[in-house]
């Protein structure tokens, strides 16, 4: 085995053995890794819920309602599954609709409201001009996001 | 292909000089058009409105920010290997390029960020795994300049940029192994594009501005530093001459 050979072999066998162990250090730190829970966590008892946490999912259609006080917000983020229902006190991002995803953070208060201290839009990977998204409500081939829920 | 026939420095230096005016041009024009196309040309996205005209220089930059990083690992490993005596220079050549690449994805991100999410910054996945990028970057320079010896630090910055690379697939999966804030893949993805055509050609365009201007940088750079080694060679034959 000449040198070139040998080095080779020894860079190719650290390269694999620091990829495993990557790969076992980031698959016994997934829980910690994943940025938010569903309402399916939640619900399923996988989710701490002594702590404030993230939920991430979509906000149901028609389930946002403002409050007398004018900055509360109610609504239930959904994923289709489960959903939860959420107020939140404060601004909301431009992208905040129906059906859209989102990301709050906070815990989840007395009966079961989870109360969120903040509110973060997650939009997804689908761009198109607004005339083509027109286009394709109007022949019938829009494919929702709610319908392919991450 | 064998790449040891551009080992010898002058005949790289000819076919780069030969290379730096087109690639240089077409980066220009690229640039240019590819500007123009996202700026004024391609519509504005029925969710985001204006806002998603960042992405044509986010995307083209976060795309470098990996591929750059990419041929450094590549170049270590070829002057770890084999010796490649031009694999050094330009794994040194290249990383501060990579670093102003990965600095420019995370701003363009970071300025998109605040009004389509809510945020600057969130410590998910994918964020933070190029931010490490970005120290990986900032780290290499460092390194390959830390000895008096220059073949010391080349060859302990081969070492960590071989080592680093095991994050650019936890940086491009990232999205898809864990739930992020940041959306998955719209072009790179295995059931084609999510983004319309008008969208997508603007797109492709800057990134092979993006592509061709760090080819000219990267020439541009190690052409520089073998004519500083033979300037060097030079002045020292003269000075033991005397």
């Amino acid at each position: 085995m000449t040198r070139k050979r040998r080095r080779l072999y020894l860079v190719l066998a650290a390269m694999l053995i620091l990829g495993g162990a990557a790969a076992l250090a980031l698959g016994a730190l997934q829980s910690e890794i994943t940025y938010f829970y569903s309402p399916t966590d939640l619900a399923s008892g996988s989710a701490p819920a002594e702590r404030s946490i993230r939920l991430g999912g979509l906000v149901e259609e028609g389930s946002v309602a403002r409050l007398d006080d004018g900055v509360t917000t109610t609504f239930r983020v959904t994923d289709l599954t489960n959903s939860v229902p959420v107020s939140y006190r404060g601004l909301l991002p431009d992208l905040f609709r129906e059906g859209q995803g989102v990301i709050t953070e906070g815990s989840i208060g007395t009966g079961g409201t989870f109360v969120a201290r903040e509110v973060l839009a997650k939009h997804d990977e689908t761009y198109m001009p607004r005339e083509v998204a027109d286009a394709l409500k109007k022949s019938g081939q829009w494919r929702d996001p709610t319908e392919t829920p991450k | 292909m064998n790449m040891h026939r551009f080992a010898n420095p002058g005949r790289f230096v000819r076919l780069a000089e030969r290379i730096l005016p087109w690639s240089g041009a077409l980066a220009v024009l690229a640039l240019a058009a590819g500007l123009y196309l996202s700026l004024f040309v391609s519509p504005a996205d029925y969710q985001q409105g204006d806002s998603v005209r960042i992405m044509y220089v986010h995307v083209p930059a976060a795309w470098m920010a990996l591929f750059v990083y990419t041929v450094i690992a590549a170049a270590s490993a070829s002057a770890l290997i084999w010796r490649h005596p031009l694999a050094d220079l330009v794994a040194r050549a290249s990383a501060p390029v990579g670093a102003g690449f990965t600095f420019l994805a995370l701003a363009t991100g970071s300025l998109w960020g605040k009004p389509m999410w809510g945020t600057w910054w969130v410590w998910d996945a994918r964020l933070t795994s190029v931010l490490v990028l970005f120290f990986l970057y900032l780290g290499h320079m460092a390194l390959s300049n830390a000895f008096d010896d220059q073949s010391r630090g080349n060859r302990a910055a081969a070492v960590l940029a071989l080592v680093g690379f095991v994050n650019v697939p936890i940086i491009k999966f990232s999205v898809d192994w864990w739930s992020t804030l940041h959306q998955p893949a719209s072009v790179m993805r295995l059931d084609g594009p999510t983004i319309h055509p008008s969208m997508l050609w603007p797109l492709l365009v800057m990134a092979v501005g993006f592509k061709l201007y760090y080819v000219s940088i990267m020439l541009l750079r190690v052409k520089s530093e073998v004519m500083a080694a033979r300037l060097r060679a030079r002045s020292m034959a003269a000075v033991e001459a005397t």
